[in-house]
């Protein structure tokens, strides 16, 4: 095993990061919030992209896990943010373990396809539940965290990026140990050749669908937070373009670093931001050109800034392995 | 990658982080942040009119150039310094592009919105931010009945009276409705419209009956399945609320298989297709505008100076969107002057804004805009429906029986819900 970042000092710069929350402009917060949430999601999409399998339809769990999450709040009061992300993951997770194994038989366009499909099934109930609004859909009150609410908006911003940075950030250290653990290789051997791990007597099945159910967990938890930065929630949580752009996040931060799908879901929404500003009738051609000088010149993701290949020295079975290291 | 160009990007991106951080400073100016849609559908039904029409005003209020009662420059003598900024991308964008005017650009207040998505989405982050937002257009009545809000308005009416005016007019023009059908799209604004019109149908034609009721998908672009559908039912009325390239598909396509000569075709919401479709467009259609907008908008000065400005700049004719802009300008402008007149001359604060702005009440090219709704911060106003007949010299489409409806007949009173108003006979309704 190569030398990775000790989780210990991956803690630490969680921690930095989120003290780094008290000198940030204040809008810079609910930015990073979003994007936070936005890599959650992508980071789920890069451990079951391990497996050889994109999921197109990760809105299907992030629209479920806010849903999940609205309704509670708005049945019940419950607003604590802590909570709300655990039943975001939750609501993921079960949305994931039924639909996981059925899907988990097919691979490549098939599986991506089938995906996609059912998080448009679920857009379409969505649209027509005039109960949840519709179309439009509905607001939900602001989230408090173990009882304190916070009147202020900078701190309630500080709040929720707080929490999300530590959520995605402990979410990420998973990944990492999830990544160097034997199951993790195992996932890897899934994509290199399915047929040779069923005859080690793993099922690959079961590998993809233990992927699929943690992929639907982080976006069931990246649904709830997009859900408390914004206080609102509609059925374009479940649209395919939703789903496109984490797909796109996790292209865009390429498979060899963990923190590169952060950096690379920060990057987007700056770009996005600051060129729907300046640039208010030309922002998608700006975003668009973004995205292709990153493919053009970065082709295995920002994440290969930081991280040099030793693809030329070392064998290639070595490089795939250091794929997951941050 | 080689190092060299690794260092060319990350120290582009340390200069981009440090450019970011430079902050921006609104003296004696008054910055308006403006959200409408420039890309995707209602782009060129709406958010591009609404853009031309704000760009129009803004330019002739900084000029000093706009008539009686708005002669002052700008904001009270403050200059009018626009930010704007792309409706399209989802509500979740909106929220966090809202956040980035108001706590980065530092706007003193943001005007617009057109779907009601975004303006359900937008309106508790204003409110939590303690800033001032102008909600301009969408339909959606859900936003003051459902929360109260104290730093949010909105300066147009909501979708209610397009309906209920609608049934007012076919009842006044004696429209024969023994039998209806209705096609509109599948989602909020399409099922509310439907759901107001067939309610307050049921008021004034208690003995109507709805035969085919049809939702085709938003965008769905291609009507053979719903027009068969609509024709073969032969109803006496086909209401629609679709709009922008919906709806010219829909009258492109219905046109040829004689829907319009079988029933009478009536759309809530249709004058902006009017200048693109030209003689396409059946005569003696019934079209609303959400308003007394356009066409069908009363002859005044102030009504003078936009229709004919706007055409001198555009090329086109103002339309509902537009419209509905320049009566969110110029309430906001109007309510800036008076909390200007009360503290003094100096730039109000956001508070002093909101207490000027509640209840106010204001002259606009489409009629006078009443805050009378939602403890005063939604707008009531009056509107106006009518035929179309082509006009062959002029080559445009034409609007005749145009019949006036005053903001009280059509609009339900305070503390009403929507639909329970509409449900309940429309009761306290003002009309001539």
């Amino acid at each position: 095993m190569n030398k990775g970042m000790h989780p210990l000092l991956m803690i630490a710069l969680v921690a930095a990061v989120t003290l780094c929350g008290r000198v940030l402009p204040t809008w810079t917060l609910s930015l990073a919030t979003i994007a936070a949430a936005n890599a959650l999601i992508s980071l789920g999409i890069v451990v079951l992209a391990r497996t050889g399998n994109v999921s197109f339809g990760q809105g299907l769990f992030y629209a479920g896990g806010g849903y999940c999450v609205a309704l509670i709040a708005n049945a019940w009061g419950l607003t604590d943010a802590v909570a709300q992300v655990i039943i975001g993951a939750i609501c993921g997770g079960l949305l994931g373990l039924v639909i996981g194994p059925l899907i988990a038989r097919y691979s490549g366009i098939f599986f991506g396809m089938l995906t996609l499909a059912l998080s448009m099934v679920f857009y379409g109930a969505l649209v027509k539940s005039t109960a949840l609004g519709g179309s439009d859909g509905f607001n939900v009150g602001r989230p408090t965290l173990f009882g304190m609410s916070f009147a202020d908006p900078r701190e309630a911003d500080f709040m929720l990026y707080a929490v999300a940075v530590v959520t995605t950030g402990i979410a990420g250290i998973a990944a990492t140990i999830l990544f160097r653990s034997e199951f993790g290789l195992a996932s890897l051997a899934v994509r290199e050749n399915n047929l040779r791990v069923e005859y080690l007597g793993l099922s690959a099945n079961r590998i993809i669908s233990i992927n699929f159910v943690i992929a639907a967990i982080f976006a069931g938890a990246s649904g709830a937070f997009a859900l408390m930065a914004q206080r609102h929630i509609d059925p374009q949580f479940a649209y395919w373009t939703t789903s496109g752009e984490f797909v796109f996040v996790a292209v865009l931060a390429g498979n060899q670093s963990v923190a590169a799908v952060f950096v690379a879901s920060m990057a987007l929404e700056l770009v996005r931001s600051f060129s729907n500003l300046y640039l208010p009738n030309t922002w998608q051609l700006v975003l668009g050109l973004f995205l292709l000088a990153v493919i053009l010149f970065l082709p295995r993701g920002i994440g290969s800034l930081w991280v040099r290949s030793k693809r030329g020295t070392a064998k290639p079975g070595v490089a795939t392995e250091r794929e997951a290291l941050p | 990658m080689n190092r060299r160009l690794r260092m060319a990007v990350l120290a582009s991106a340390a200069a981009l982080a440090v450019a970011i951080a430079a902050p921006a400073f609104a003296q004696e100016t008054f910055k308006l942040g403006i959200v409408t849609f420039l890309s995707g559908p209602a782009a060129d039904s709406f958010g591009v009119p609404a853009r031309n029409g704000g760009q129009f005003v803004i330019d002739q209020l900084n000029k000093g150039a706009a008539p009686s009662p708005y002669e002052k420059v700008g904001f009270g003598g403050m200059k009018i310094e626009p930010v704007i900024i792309d409706e399209n991308g989802g509500a979740t964008k909106q929220v966090q592009e809202l956040r980035n005017l108001y706590q980065r650009d530092n706007v003193d207040a943001v005007l617009g919105y057109i779907g009601s998505g975004d303006c359900l989405a937008v309106a508790p982050i204003a409110e939590e931010l303690k800033k001032f937002l102008i909600l301009m257009d969408c339909g959606t009545p859900r936003i003051f009945e459902e929360s109260k809000y104290n730093y949010v308005f909105r300066t147009a009416a909501h979708a209610t009276m397009d309906n209920v005016g609608l049934i007012r007019y076919m009842k006044a023009k004696n429209v024969k409705m023994e039998t209806l059908s209705a096609i509109n799209q599948d989602y909020a604004w399409g099922q509310d419209s439907r759901t107001d019109f067939v309610a307050a149908a049921g008021q004034l034609y208690p003995n109507a009956k709805l035969a085919t009721d049809l939702l085709p998908k938003f965008g769905a672009g291609q009507y053979g399945t719903e027009i068969s559908a609509l024709v073969s039912a032969g109803s006496d009325v086909v209401y629609s609320s679709l709009w922008g390239g919906d709806l010219q598909s829909f009258i492109l396509q219905a046109s040829p298989r004689g829907l319009p000569k079988r029933s009478q075709l009536v759309f809530s919401a249709a004058d902006h297709v009017l200048p693109p479709l030209g003689d396409k467009m059946p005569d003696g259609t019934i079209i609303g505008a959400r308003g007394a907008y356009g066409l069908m908008s009363k002859k005044s000065p102030l009504n003078d100076w936009l229709f004919k400005g706007y055409e001198a700049a555009n090329g086109v004719y103002p339309v509902q969107a537009a419209y509905r802009m320049t009566q969110a300008i110029l309430g906001l402008k109007a309510a800036v002057e008076k909390a200007m007149a009360k503290n003094g001359g100096k730039k109000p604060s956001t508070d002093e804004l909101v207490a000027a702005m509640t209840g106010l009440e204001w002259p606009s090219p489409g009629g006078l805009i009443q805050m009378k709704l939602a403890d005063g911060h939604q707008a009531i106003q009056p509107i106006a429906f009518g035929r179309t007949k082509y006009n062959p010299d002029a080559k445009r489409v034409d609007l005749v029986d145009i019949e006036y409806f005053d903001a009280e007949c059509v609009n339900p009173p305070a503390g009403v819900k929507s639909l329970d108003w509409i449900k309940g006979g429309m009761q306290g309704a003002k009309c001539k």
